[in-house]
């Protein structure tokens, strides 16, 4: 278990304050936050590498707090991997055992088990520089792995893949989680990603922790006007996925069926982006799956666009722009139609 | 090649450009070229002639080393913290490239001399500075160690200082981290840093001569020649120092291209 009692960093222009959290021993812990709240500087100091002003960090009995990077027995993997490039692969991926005096061939054969459950011992003679994203991050997770950290910590692992290998590396990463039940904290500023692998999240924003919970509480239940606005960029819902007769699948929300595309089935994860649907006052004919009628629960008005809750349910959150908002005449209790293509549903 | 007179532009840029060209490879051809090669095989085969050339080039060596000894590790801070009086310290270390060189010879013997505390605190070791190597040595370092400073700084700092943390996190002491990553991905500035500094050991003249005149170096012999017996006397001379300081700046070059394919 890693805790971290009032946590304060001061890097100049940039301050973290009162950072208070517990993650438990085998928790994938998501830490979600907009760019530049502070998410990465909470990463290195808890892995060393930047002093804390004040506060406390332990890890199971051990207070982490003053003691070196080397000595913590924290991983680290950046955003773009930062992997050695004077080394080859497989010099990479044994650096942390050869520091500990083992030999080159000791090493080796110590870093063979991650290397089969990476996949990559086609890789080990290259240099990082010849490997692509998905490719790199495995080596840099290798290389981090390979020393049997107590906590991982990862640094938005996700966010410089394209989109396909993304999906792809996301199952992977909380397959390796469930697999060594490591102690794993990964920053994203991307609330379908927290949702997705996180055990719990911790929101952070303007350099605190705003809120804790399940996936489900803060997206719920946010409990400020910074997370609410945060969680509304998306609309995610979980359902049952089952395939039907046409091309489309249909999962199940709260008793309303909605076309998807997607070779995924059971218990699944949706989201669609408030932007990608449209909202009418009648139905009208569209080349769009999905129509739905709701009613208007909740108005929320953002200079020259306009949040609404459509309750159908589920809840959708919609955006238009304030002169389509007036000139439909919307209102708090009047009813509309929701309308959105299959395709614009991520499942995951 | 055509592009770069495709415009008028460019054609008088180039034009001007190849007066410089002119300029700096003319004198040095014309030097080597109008000198006979008997007369140049006579002139190496002189013990005296070779003793001096060995020495500038084992002089200006030891000076390097030390310049690696003291200069990279300030590098390495100049190029990893920041504190004040940071910009001071830079400018101090470029200091010896603006000082006339026969100043900063003054300077030395008014530091080093035989009547200084420094001196004598030497003395006492037996290092003395006056018509000797290890005068010739502080010299050279005193002239060209802002060559290697600047480059090896320029070569830490094009290292992500996240490699290292990274290295940290992975076990690594700050030492191991040092030799293991930081050096490695900086060795090519600091080798051409070097090669720069050696370069400008070997032709320094106007320090040296104030420390030594004897034991002679290249420079000061070229100088003595043309002094003593004129032109013709200093020409094989100079043709030699010429052609070593090229060829020891093609071999280094070269070295630090083959480690940047590598």
């Amino acid at each position: 278990m890693i805790e971290i009692k009032n946590l304060c960093v001061d890097l100049g222009d940039f301050i973290l304050q009162h950072a208070t959290l517990e993650v438990q021993q085998g928790e994938y812990f998501i830490i979600l936050g907009p760019t530049g709240a502070g998410k990465t500087v909470l990463l290195e100091t808890l892995a060393g590498l930047y002093p804390a002003k004040s506060g406390q960090i332990w890890l199971n009995s051990t207070e982490l707090t003053h003691l070196e990077p080397d000595k913590r027995g924290i991983g680290f993997v950046y955003q773009d991997y930062v992997l050695f490039p004077h080394l080859s692969v497989m010099d990479n991926i044994i650096f942390g055992l050869r520091q500990r005096g083992k030999s080159k061939r000791e090493a080796r054969a110590e870093a063979q088990w991650l290397i089969e459950l990476l996949g990559i011992s086609h890789l080990l003679k290259r240099k990082p520089d010849t490997l692509s994203g998905g490719e790199k991050q495995k080596v840099a997770l290798a290389r981090a792995l390979v020393v049997k950290p107590e906590v991982l910590l990862l640094d938005e692992p996700l966010s410089a893949l394209d989109p396909e290998t993304r999906d792809r590396v996301q199952r992977e990463l909380r397959e390796i989680h469930d697999r060594l039940n490591l102690t794993t904290i990964h920053v994203t500023h991307d609330f379908e990603e927290a949702v997705s692998l996180g055990d719990r999240i911790a929101v952070i924003g303007d350099g605190r922790i705003l809120q804790i919970g399940t996936a489900e509480q803060v997206f719920r239940q946010p409990n400020s006007e910074f997370v609410a606005r945060f969680a509304m960029t998306r609309n995610i819902f979980v359902g049952e996925v089952q395939g039907s007769d046409d091309d489309y699948a249909l999962i199940d929300i709260e008793g309303t069926q909605i076309g998807v595309i997607t070779d995924l089935r059971g218990k699944r994860h949706a989201s669609i982006r408030p932007e990608d649907i449209l909202l009418s006052t009648q139905p009208f004919l569209s080349s769009a799956r999905n129509t739905f009628k709701g009613t208007i629960t909740r108005v929320s008005s953002k200079g020259s666009t306009v949040y609404l809750s459509i309750d159908v349910p589920p809840e959708f959150v919609c955006l238009v722009t304030r002169h389509s908002f007036e000139e439909m005449d919307l209102r708090e209790g009047g009813e509309a139609y929701v309308t959105f293509k299959a395709s614009a549903v991520h499942v995951f | 090649m055509i592009g770069i007179f495709r415009h008028r532009f460019f054609f008088v840029f180039v034009l001007l450009g190849l007066v410089i060209l002119v300029f700096i490879a003319y004198p040095l051809l014309k030097t080597i070229f109008s000198s006979d090669a008997g007369g140049l095989w006579d002139t190496l085969l002189d013990k005296g002639v070779r003793d001096v050339i060995l020495l500038t080039l084992y002089a200006a060596l030891i000076a390097t080393i030390a310049g690696l000894l003291f200069g990279v590790p300030l590098a390495y801070v100049l190029a990893r913290r920041n504190f004040p009086g940071k910009k001071l310290i830079e400018a101090i270390i470029d200091v010896p490239i603006v000082v006339p060189h026969t100043a900063a010879g003054i300077a030395l013997l008014f530091a080093f001399g035989e009547q200084s505390l420094l001196g004598k605190a030497f003395h006492a070791l037996h290092v003395d500075f006056v018509g000797t190597v290890a005068g010739i040595v502080i010299a050279m370092m005193f002239v060209s160690i802002p060559f290697l400073v600047d480059s090896a700084r320029e070569g830490f700092k094009s290292v992500d200082p996240r490699l290292e943390k990274v290295a940290r996190t992975l076990g690594a002491s700050q030492r191991k981290t040092f030799f293991g990553i930081s050096l490695p991905l900086a060795w090519r500035s600091i080798l051409s840093g070097s090669a720069l500094m050696w370069a400008r050991g070997i032709s320094e003249f106007g320090a040296v001569v104030i420390l030594a005149y004897h034991p002679m170096i290249a420079p000061v012999l070229v100088y003595h020649r043309f002094e003593s017996y004129g032109l013709e006397w200093s020409r094989p001379v100079a043709v030699l120092v010429v052609l070593i300081s090229i060829i020891v700046f093609i071999i280094l070059r070269f070295i630090a291209q083959w480690g940047e394919k590598s």
